[in-house]
């Protein structure tokens, strides 16, 4: 029976770390989210045009929430599609 | 007085003269009702993302007005009535918006670099 110290892995353990996400609005001082910039907007879609998740944007709240009603308005003035296949 | 922006799909069949006509008569409808135009722009002919009553191209316009707040609901009527307006779209500029609206008018570009790198 090894001691807890002498145990080797098969496969080395993940050490690196990851940075730390940031809300790009905060950091850059963005404070009104334009709905007619469709290029900026689509930053924030997957492939099929959906929102990302803030765990993935690292968005604050308030900011995501920016974003989706941008998203939206932009949505319903055809800027940018509901559904789609390959957005980008 | 509040500060708004009215955004309008027009149908693409109008012709230059009408496309401008039909501009001219929403922009005299703000003044009219004692509101104030800040700014106008006319996009032109746009692809739209999904089509709009079977037609897959706008004449899209954007305009920035100050109004009362009771004018929005005459403007509407008047929108809804007008057959060459496919969609339109109002939106109410906070302080934050009316900033960007006139650095994006003045032409600095201001955190448009900023925003393509982050």
């Amino acid at each position: 029976m090894p001691k807890p110290n002498e145990i080797k892995y098969l496969t080395a353990i993940k050490a690196e770390k990851r940075p730390k996400k940031y809300c790009r609005f905060k950091k850059l001082g963005i404070h009104y989210i334009d709905y007619k910039d469709a290029d900026f907007l689509k930053k924030f879609l997957n492939e099929q045009g959906k929102l990302l998740p803030r765990r993935i944007t690292g968005n604050s709240l308030k900011y995501q929430r920016k974003v989706s009603d941008a998203v939206k308005k932009a949505r319903q003035m055809a800027i940018l599609p509901y559904v789609t296949d390959l957005l980008k | 007085m509040n500060n708004y922006e009215l955004m309008v799909i027009f149908t693409p069949v109008l012709s230059d003269e009408e496309y401008k006509a039909a501009q001219k008569k929403f922009a005299a409808l703000v003044k009219d009702n004692g509101g104030e135009l800040v700014h106008t722009n006319p996009w032109g002919l746009k692809s739209l993302a999904y089509p709009i009553a079977k037609k897959t191209t706008g004449l899209y316009w954007v305009m920035e007005y100050k109004a009362p707040s009771s004018f929005n609901e005459k403007l509407k009527i008047q929108l809804l009535r007008d057959e060459s307006v496919l969609r339109h779209m109002f939106t109410v500029l906070d302080k934050y918006a009316v900033e960007y609206n006139a650095k994006k008018k003045s032409g600095v570009q201001h955190s448009v670099t900023e925003k393509a790198e982050a």
